[in-house]
């Protein structure tokens, strides 16, 4: 994985970083991605981000639910193995109806959840690079991403006079790579050093 | 605020509109009355008797169920909808009306002992039927007539209170005391109807009025069932009022946010109602007992066979598929299509829940059933724009309206 160039800048207000967020992206800036302790309505919007299409994701993986439970059923029920329960017809749609749906819910939902963790990159034994500590906080973390051309310093600047309150530069990689957290960082022993 | 339209005036077409559907409807009840209602044949008065029961009933509970949609939401302290309540309100005020239609027309049966529709007002037969006797302290005429007024009178009564309170907000701005004081009382009241409401709607008033036709049948998942129908209809209602005053340019709060979210309540109770559709149909379907299976012997194999299916197409299948996306809940000319559908779907249930038991050889639809629907639609619209007319379109001074001016899905 290639490491990349990012200036970070730290906003303590919301109403300070969506004005900031405007303004970054009309000068041209590419925002990699905005940490925020908590969901910010509208902030989806203000980044330009697409809609997700993890809702497209759950509707096929419910689709295939139904498809798994109606196709096993009557293939065991009605031609692998008929029985007769209560005289009911091999073909007993009605009860198997709730099994049906179980299974729907039941891939839909596992189907999402995984879906939504690949897409945050986010797994056991898989580390990712944090820009601050504090954006699980309270700090409202922009980071940029920087290209050949980007001069870091004007930009920090650009973000400071824009409401930072604080600005750095990182190398980092941008994915995630396989490693833990507790074996290679040793949290407990090494204390970070977070800015006050 | 300045340039909101907070009055609402009847447009001449609306009007037109509203009063060639009343006649259309005066015509379509004249005829029917003289041709069935009062001719000597017993089916010919089912026939007649039964297509007023089923309208009636089916324009009061999804009347009532705008009330129910406020008092549900203010119980729940829901902001939301305040930009747009007034039409749920106006759309209330019509339970007074439709009610004592609805109530002139079962008082009629009942009183006049038309044992063709409710097999359990003949006496007689009920003495000899144990299954009968044993209900006859709830299925009897005085319980029927005393709980009807009640159901009727409070309904009415609990919803005006409901209206009342709403328009105290319209007149001053209120601090943080006045405020929290007010929504204190709304809750209360929100609450009283709730209350009222599930021992009505929720459970008696259908097993009453509809489901007694098939006196010995039972289904407690019956009433939950009819609640369902009434309450995405009526949201469907709700949904089709609101499209119409943004076409107009009122409603300027209102946007697609608040759309979406109506859409998602019928979404979701489309598929409430698909589950208790089911839920009654597998367990009859599954323990398959005879004095069970004979409410839906005609429906499933039977001369309904298509209406009930249909049913199930247009009120689940059509609001799964196309209501799911978000894109289509913020469409006004694909929510306006299902609302019509949706509506036009329980109205079809309705349909089949009365007159499926109460013709059961063949089909009844026809001229009577869709004149004495405009008739309903006429009504409805007259009276709605009017209560819409006679009140500011919004309370400005709600506590919570600022929430709903921000709201955001």
């Amino acid at each position: 994985m290639a490491k990349k160039k990012f200036v970070v800048g730290c906003f303590d207000d919301e109403a300070v970083l969506f004005p900031a967020v405007k303004k970054v992206r009309t000068s041209g800036y590419k925002i990699h991605d905005v940490y925020t302790p908590f969901a910010v309505h509208g902030l989806d919007h203000a980044l330009g981000l697409r809609e997700t299409s993890l809702h497209t994701a759950g509707f096929i993986y419910g689709i295939s639910g139904t498809a798994t439970a109606l196709g096993s059923i009557s293939w065991i029920l009605a031609k692998d193995w008929p029985l007769n329960f209560g005289g009911k017809p091999h073909f007993a749609l009605p009860a198997w109806i709730p099994i049906t749906f179980e299974l729907t819910v039941l891939f839909s939902a596992v189907g999402m959840v995984l879906t939504f963790c690949y897409l945050c990159q986010l797994a056991p034994f898989v580390k990712k690079h944090h820009f601050h500590a504090r954006a699980t906080d309270d700090m409202f973390v922009m980071v940029i991403e920087c290209t050949e051309k980007t001069n870091a310093d004007d930009l920090k600047a650009f973000l400071a006079s824009n409401g930072a309150i604080e600005t750095d530069v990182q190398v980092a990689e941008e994915g995630w790579w396989l490693g833990r957290y507790d074996r290679d960082e040793h949290p407990f022993q090494n204390k970070q050093t977070v800015v006050a | 605020m300045a340039s909101i339209r907070e009055q609402f005036e009847i447009p001449g077409k609306m009007k037109t509109w509203s009063m060639a559907l009343i006649g259309v409807g005066l015509v379509a009840l004249v005829l029917g009355a003289v041709t069935k209602g009062f001719s000597s044949d017993e089916h010919e008065q089912a026939h007649f008797w039964g297509t007023l029961m089923y309208n009636t009933i089916f324009w009061t509970l999804i009347c009532n169920a705008s009330m129910f949609f406020i008092c549900v939401s203010t119980l729940a302290m829901g902001g939301w909808q305040q930009s747009f309540k007034r039409i749920p309100e106006a759309i209330s005020t019509m339970v007074p009306i439709f009610g004592s239609i609805t109530f002139l027309v079962l008082i009629y049966v009942v009183v006049s002992d038309k044992h063709h529709i409710y097999h359990w007002l003949d006496t007689e037969a009920v003495a000899k039927d144990p299954l009968l006797s044993g209900k006859a302290g709830f299925l009897n005429a005085k319980f029927f007539i005393i709980w009807t007024t009640l159901a009727i009178g409070l309904w009415s009564l609990l919803g005006w209170r409901m209206r009342q309170i709403s328009h105290e907000a319209d007149e001053a701005p209120m601090d943080q005391q006045t405020g929290a004081s007010y929504i204190w009382r709304s809750t209360v009241r929100a609450a009283l109807f709730t209350v009222w409401f599930a021992l009505t709607v929720g459970s008696t008033i259908p097993w009453l009025w509809m489901m007694s036709i098939d006196a010995h049948w039972y289904s407690t998942m019956y009433s939950w069932y009819t609640f369902a129908s009434s309450f995405v209809s009526g949201l469907s209602l709700i949904a089709l009022w609101v499209i119409y005053l943004k076409n107009k340019g009122y409603l300027e709060l209102t946007n697609q946010e608040h759309l979406q979210d109506i859409g998602k309540f019928i979404f979701a109770f489309s598929i409430f109602w698909a589950y208790l559709w089911f839920s009654q149909y597998m367990l009859i379907w599954y323990a398959n007992i005879p004095e069970e299976t004979v409410y839906f012997k005609h429906r499933v194999q039977g001369p309904y066979k298509g209406i009930f299916f249909l049913n199930l197409i247009i009120n689940f299948i059509c609001p799964l598929l196309i209501l799911m996306k978000r894109s289509s809940k913020r469409n006004y000319t694909l929510v306006t299509f299902m609302a019509v559908l949706i509506i036009f779907g329980h109205w079809i249930d309705f349909y089949q829940m009365v007159m499926g038991s109460l013709s059961k050889e063949h089909v009844t639809l026809g001229w009577l059933d869709f004149g004495i629907l405009s008739l309903f639609v006429g009504l409805m619209i007259l009276f709605v724009g009017r209560a819409l007319a006679s009140k500011p379109l919004i309370s400005k001074y709600h506590p919570f309206l600022k929430e709903s001016i921000i709201h955001q899905v």
